[in-house]
């Protein structure tokens, strides 16, 4: 990015606050919105006159921070009507060249599309395409929890002595509420098994399933002499 | 509405408002004709559900503003509702999307009219007894 924009940033949370520190780093000037009074509070110690308390949806809080003059405005609290809200006026009333929204609820994309709102960042479609290069080493790991969705996916390395190891995926009764969706073998890559798919120790195994059934899971894959789930 | 022979259907994420809808009713809501759908105004299964696509009207009255304005702009522009009404409790916000055709209720600024007038009046007859 060239020198010397000017950048509103609606809210300080991780996203926000680091966003604002990058910023300014590469010498542009940044005023962060933030409407939590002890979150403002600590990132004011920081970023000093770079912060603004107030709530970045209401449209006078926008105006003292100088959104007409500003060249950016990216929305990024925690809250997506607020985003898409923050973003619309930016572009709409005060004619703002370019703006970017987080995503907090992938189910709410198409309601920012509806509303014209582009670009956005989406942190669960980025997760989502870095699983199939990072692989966590050992255990279960929780790769995504969407609490809303009631949905959770998670990563499992088979042991050697692994109970499934040697089996075909079409023939798992895997626990219910759970679902294999890909495997990840040395030397393969990560692929989506057939009912075919021999499992082998050493695969990591990618399952969605309902929260609460890790145990199971665990229990599932896990090594032979664990007790039958 | 429903005393008046609409049909009513009202979404709501809380389970329990369906007990409010009842107070003051001698049947249950379902036998006077009305609809219940536990959802959020953003799920659009939820609205739809709710009957959103053979709606001729609909009213954005959460307690959040920018849910109201949001769902109100979803069920105009999405689902092609003939009237559609926001209640937006900020008057700057109700103001600009008013102008940008968006049916506001704001009932802030309704509120300091009414307090307006009930002032000046007390104002007007207590100057006058003096």
């Amino acid at each position: 990015m060239g020198e010397g924009k000017y950048i509103i940033i609606a809210g300080a949370g991780k996203v926000g606050w680091n966003l604002a520190r990058e910023l300014l780093e590469k010498g542009n000037e940044v005023t962060v919105i933030e409407d939590n009074r002890n979150r403002f509070a600590t990132v004011e110690q920081e970023l000093e006159h770079n912060i603004q308390y107030g709530d970045a949806s209401e449209l006078w809080v926008l105006e003292r921070a100088g959104i007409s003059r500003a060249d950016m405005v990216i929305a990024v609290t925690g809250d997506d009507e607020d985003n898409m809200l923050i973003c619309q006026v930016a572009k709409e009333k005060y004619l703002v060249d370019r703006i970017i929204a987080r995503v907090n609820n992938p189910r709410n994309r198409s309601h920012f599309e509806l509303l014209g709102i582009k670009p956005y960042v989406s942190a669960t479609d980025l997760i989502l395409r870095l699983l199939e290069h990072e692989v966590p080493e050992y255990g279960l790991v929780h790769l995504l929890d969407l609490p809303e969705e009631r949905l959770e996916i998670i990563e499992m390395l088979l042991a050697d002595d692994s109970r499934v190891a040697g089996q075909k995926v079409g023939e798992l009764s895997m626990p219910e509420g759970s679902l294999l969706i890909s495997i990840l073998r040395e030397g393969q890559g990560g692929f989506v098994p057939t009912p075919d798919t021999v499992l082998e120790a050493g695969d990591e195994v990618l399952a969605v399933l309902d929260p609460g059934l890790e145990e199971e899971l665990k229990t599932f894959f896990g090594s032979d002499g664990a007790s039958a789930g | 509405m429903l005393r008046e022979g609409h049909e009513v259907s009202c979404l709501d994420e809380d389970p329990e408002a369906h007990a409010r809808l009842e107070v003051n009713l001698d049947r249950s809501w379902e036998d006077t004709g009305g609809q219940f759908t536990v959802g959020t105004g953003l799920e659009e299964e939820a609205l739809t559900a709710a009957g959103i696509e053979r709606a001729d009207a609909f009213i954005a009255s959460t307690d959040g503003d920018n849910t109201n304005i949001v769902i109100a702009q979803i069920a105009k522009r999405k689902f092609n509702v003939p009237t559609v009404i926001a209640r937006i409790l900020d008057p700057l916000r109700a103001e600009w999307y008013e102008k940008q055709g968006v049916n506001t209720i704001c009932p802030t600024r309704v509120a300091i009219e009414m307090l307006e007038k009930e002032v000046l009046e007390a104002a007007g007859s207590s100057t006058g007894t003096r």
